[in-house]
């Protein structure tokens, strides 16, 4: 899974740590910290991570491909 | 528009947010992403923080994207000149991508140290992509004596930050009175700056890098400063603000420069004459725009969410250029995390004369300050208080009262306005000054 | 009310006050929610969209303290002034100390709890029904002992004393209704069970203080740093707050989502048959029926809602319940729709005082109603709509009688 936190809108509720602590965690008091690429294990808390938001800044993209471009 | 070809030259956020919403809002022709990095599109803000540090590897940072934009990406791949006339996009191995619309988000490039030798020196380190702080960090693990980090924007200040969670040993010299106080103004910026000298830093306001200076085997080895000091270092890294990447657009008609782009509060691309061209869209840290909201010269937002507000927009805009185009009114505001301290900004504090002192105090914990002029709130910094933003977002919103009336429990017994402390540009280089120096210098 | 106020807004409002209607207040938060601010009388002013109240919710100028001066005999707080009362009812800096302090050592306890809530839902089941058809009521089978139940497991509270902490949870939980609700007898009333729980948990604490443990009051007690320790009062006061804001709310949750479940059995088939979507569907059941359903707050100075001047000094209630169906917020607001994108409920509140026990509460309806839906087969309600508590507040029904012809293990 990819994870994209909006650290603007985010408000430092926490409720993401709660939920998948392995993915989210606070650096100091307030600031939010996460790995966007989590392991497949963390899947389900990710997603509720998602859900629990209060300001709903979090957005999930499915596991993907990385891109191979083609060089120029 | 119908089904074309739509190009995004540059993959990062400003050019996956944008192809995203070019899916969403229903463009089902061919999409082609260009972008001169070999990866692919990453979050930037935690290279300076998270990765500096070593809590997240810089392979851990890449956005998500949806499954179904299929397009078609040319990574590695820079973009070297652009024919509006006959629609086309010149690659620098010679290809040349024909589009029906554009989206340039080139975004900025670290500004170079002036001096290509010392540049050159091993040690010396700018800081803009995965692979600078690749660098950076395997530096940063060898355990150097001192690290310079020179400019004390919010670049330098996280960079700052994080070689103090490494227990480094740092220097910070920086040009203005304050670490920030391009961005926050003399005042907040001085509190600031007391908070990280309190950690340790050794801040040198008003002071300059004359010289770097390196070993016969080329690396860097002792920083020569106007205060006269010389600093034994083994690490500097040059943070001394952006240079947007507009140089392929030079020729094109567009007006574009060592500034930005210019466009409009809707997103489209503007020529020389301030007219709109066609089907061209810029968004992110390369677009100059005048907000609507302030009485300010037109400039680039250099923050996170600018450029994906923009994406969004432009995307929006390109679908439905005939029927629906929308205009950009979302206040500015960015975030910055270091020294403990979350850094909240919201509306355009540097168009500020005066500053108040809002909640909490300059000394110690929490606090927010906000920003006036002529009478009108005009923005709000806060540290350490993201809960109540909304409520300051409101104010400028809404162009209130300045000094706002707060009387909340934690604000101060009386209601010190304060000259907020920014350093004037000269009128002619008003716009360019304020472009480069807002941002995350 | 009517009487008095000719405002249509407070013909409405007392709809919504009035008994009658509280199995179903949403049609008259609908019919308020056409105007965005009203003025109920000359201090009393409603706000009913979702944009308005989230940014409400964190806009300093409105305070949740009481603005009536300190009773000067009244104990001192750890920062040595008059104490206040409990953090939900202070503004900071005091609150934040005190939110912290409390944060710092719920949260490493909360994170590993899930498991445990988990047991005790099946145990509280299991205590309740056989094997073959029957009939529950899942608010005093489940809904009522679940929170009492795993606020002693959290605060390290012995076995045998659960049931006075479960009877000291229903008799403390009036402090939540505003004063101006309560009669002189129950004020006084009150006043007497907040003595006699400091007094039970005196010893408690005393011997905690002498013997710390792993637990969270002994953590409360001796961690962190000294300069911002609660001082005996507000620890009292802090744990009452914990029992008390954890446990009607939370039997409401399940209450709530247990009905929302079985009027609707698409929901319950897809719960059953993805337990994963409990998530979804507990977010879901906070905004369609939250178990708080409007907050209260006064304004510090004068502010500007949706165009409109509220004057400092005037009282402000925000109905959460009718920003959670906002239609410009959420489409289809009067559908219950777990899949629903960017639910940004306003349940737990906002800002400064967002609920500190809603990440418990989360796991508590998440076990609670997978439980319910996997173990129950073929759940029906046998009385709908089921009989409900009088208060307005914290709304809830008194019982959810559910009947079953069978039950899985
Ligand atoms: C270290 C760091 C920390 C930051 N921290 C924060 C923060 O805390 N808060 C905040 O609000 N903002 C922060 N930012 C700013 C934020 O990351 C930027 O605003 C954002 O990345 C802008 O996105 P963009 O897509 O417009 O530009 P960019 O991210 O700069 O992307 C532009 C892309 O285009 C490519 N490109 C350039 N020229 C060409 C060409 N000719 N052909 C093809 N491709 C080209 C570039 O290589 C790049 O990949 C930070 C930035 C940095 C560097
Ligand atoms: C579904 C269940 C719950 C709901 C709907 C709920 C709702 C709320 C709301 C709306 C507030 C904000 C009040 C305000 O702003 O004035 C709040 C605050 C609070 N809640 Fe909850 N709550 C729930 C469960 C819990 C639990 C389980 C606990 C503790 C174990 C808890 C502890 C608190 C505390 C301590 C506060 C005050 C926080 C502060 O003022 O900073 N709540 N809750
Ligand atoms: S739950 Fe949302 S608001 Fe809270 S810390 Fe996580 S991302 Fe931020």
């Amino acid at each position: 899974m990819r994870v994209l936190v909006d650290l603007n809108r985010c408000q430092s509720y926490g409720q993401c740590v709660f939920a998948a602590p392995e993915v989210f965690w606070f650096r100091g008091a307030e600031s939010l910290e996460y790995d966007h690429v989590p392991d497949a294990e963390s899947d389900r808390a990710t997603e509720r991570a998602a859900r629990a938001c209060p300001v709903q800044a979090i957005t999930l993209g499915p596991a993907v491909e990385a891109i191979v471009g083609e060089a120029g | 528009m119908t089904p074309g070809r739509i190009v995004v030259v540059g993959a990062s956020l400003a050019g996956l947010r944008s192809a995203e919403s070019l899916r969403a809002n229903g463009f089902t022709g061919e999409l082609v992403i260009i972008g001169d990095e070999r990866h692919e599109p990453y979050d930037r803000p935690p290279l300076s923080k998270a990765v500096l540090s070593g809590r997240v590897g810089s392979d851990r940072l890449l956005l998500p994207r949806t499954g179904e934009l299929n397009a078609r990406w040319l990574l590695g791949a820079r973009a070297t000149g652009l024919d509006v006339s006959t629609r086309e996009v010149r690659l620098a191995d010679g290809r040349v991508v024909g589009f029906d619309g554009l989206l340039v988000a080139t975004g900025a490039r670290a500004r170079p140290w002036p001096d290509a030798g010392e540049a050159a020196l091993r040690g010396v380190h700018l800081l803009r992509t995965r692979d600078d702080a690749d660098r950076l960090r395997g530096d940063l693990v060898q355990e150097p004596r001192r690290v310079l980090v020179i400019g004390g924007g919010f670049t330098g200040s996280e960079v700052a930050s994080s070689c103090h969670d490494l227990g480094l040993s740092v220097t910070v010299t920086q040009r203005g009175s304050a670490p920030m106080a391009t961005a926050l103004g003399g005042v907040v910026a001085a509190a600031i700056g007391v908070r990280q000298q309190a950690c340790g830093i050794d801040l040198r306001a008003r002071t300059t890098v004359t010289a770097l200076n390196g070993d016969a085997e080329g690396r860097l080895t002792r920083a020569r400063l106007s205060d006269g000091d010389v600093l034994d270092v083994d690490v500097a890294i040059v943070a001394t603000g952006s240079v947007p990447n507009t140089e392929w657009l030079a020729d094109s008609g567009l007006a574009a420069d060592g500034g930005g782009v210019d466009c409009d509060s809707a997103c489209r691309a503007l020529d020389v004459t301030g007219a709109v061209v066609a089907g061209v869209y810029v968004a992110g840290d390369v677009a100059r725009w005048r907000h609507p909201h302030f009485d300010a010269e037109p400039q680039s937002f250099e923050h996170w969410s600018n450029a994906v507000d923009q994406a969004e927009l432009a995307a929006h805009n390109l679908i439905h250029e005939a029927t629906d185009v929308r205009h950009n009114t979302a206040l500015p505001a960015f975030w910055s995390d270091q020294f403990g301290m979350n850094i909240k900004s919201v509306g355009l504090p540097q168009v500020a004369d005066q500053v108040v002192l809002t909640q909490g105090s300059f000394a110690r914990g929490p606090f927010v300050a906000v920003y006036g002029r002529d009478g009108i709130t005009v923005g709000a910094v806060a540290v350490n208080s993201p809960r109540v933003m909304d409520g300051y977002t409101a104010l400028v919103a809404e162009r209130a009262p300045f000094p706002p009336a707060i009387n909340a429990t934690d604000s101060p017994a009386s209601v010190a306005v304060l000259d907020a402390g920014f350093a004037r540009t000269t009128p002619h280089r008003a716009p360019l000054t304020l472009a480069a120096d807002g941002g995350r210098s | 009310m009517t009487s008095t106020h000719p405002h249509p807004a407070a013909t409405a409002y007392g709809r919504l006050l009035d008994h009658s209607n509280r199995h179903n207040p949403y049609p008259h938060f609908a019919e308020l929610a056409k105007e965005p601010v009203h003025q109920l009388d000359e201090h009393n002013w409603l706000v009913t969209r979702h944009a308005d109240i989230t940014a409400l919710l964190r806009d300093p100028r409105l305070s949740a303290q009481n603005p009536a001066p300190t009773d000067p005999d009244a104990p001192l707080g750890s920062d040595g002034k008059p104490f206040r009362g409990p953090l939900l009812m202070l503004d900071p800096p005091h609150h934040d100390t005190l939110r912290q302090r409390t944060m710092d050592q719920f949260v490493p306890r909360i994170l590993g709890m899930r498991p445990r809530i988990e047991a005790m839902v099946a145990d509280l089941l299991d205590r309740h029904v056989g094997t073959g058809s029957g009939e529950i009521d899942v608010v005093a089978a489940l809904a009522y002992p679940l929170p009492v139940g795993v606020i002693c497991a959290l605060l390290g509270v012995p076995p045998e004393e659960e049931p006075v902490f479960h009877s000291f949870a229903g008799r403390l939980t009036r402090a939540l209704d505003p004063v101006e609700t309560l009669t002189e007898q129950e004020i006084t009333q009150l006043a007497v069970t907040q003595r006699d729980w400091r007094a039970y948990l005196m010893p408690m604490i005393e011997q905690r203080r002498a013997q710390p443990g792993t637990d969270l009051i002994s953590g409360l007690l001796t961690k962190g740093d000294p300069a911002t320790r609660m001082n005996t009062v507000e620890l009292a006061v802090t744990l009452g707050l914990l029992l008390i804001a954890g446990h009607e709310t939370t039997v409401n949750l399940v209450a709530n989502g247990t009905l929302a479940l079985l009027r609707n059995p698409d929901v319950l088939d897809r719960l059953r048959a993805d337990p994963d979507l409990a998530a979804a569907v507990v977010e879901e059941v906070l905004r369609y029926d939250p178990p708080v359903q409007m907050n209260g707050r006064h304004t510090t100075a004068d502010i500007v809602v949706a165009g409109q001047v509220v004057p400092a000094g005037d009282h402000v209630q925000l109905l959460l319940a009718a920003g959670n169906r906002d239609p410009r917020r959420f489409a289809h607001p009067d559908r219950f729709w777990p899949e629903r994108p960017g639910n940004a409920h306003l349940a737990f509140g906002g800002g400064v005082h967002y609920c500190l026990g809603a990440a418990l509460a989360r796991m508590e309806g998440q076990a609670a109603l997978t439980a319910i839906a996997s173990r129950l087969s073929n759940p029906r309600l046998v009385v709908d709509p089921p009989p409900y508590r009088p208060n307005m507040l914290l709304r809830g029904p008194e019982e959810v009688r559910v009947g079953y012809d069978a039950v899985t293990t």
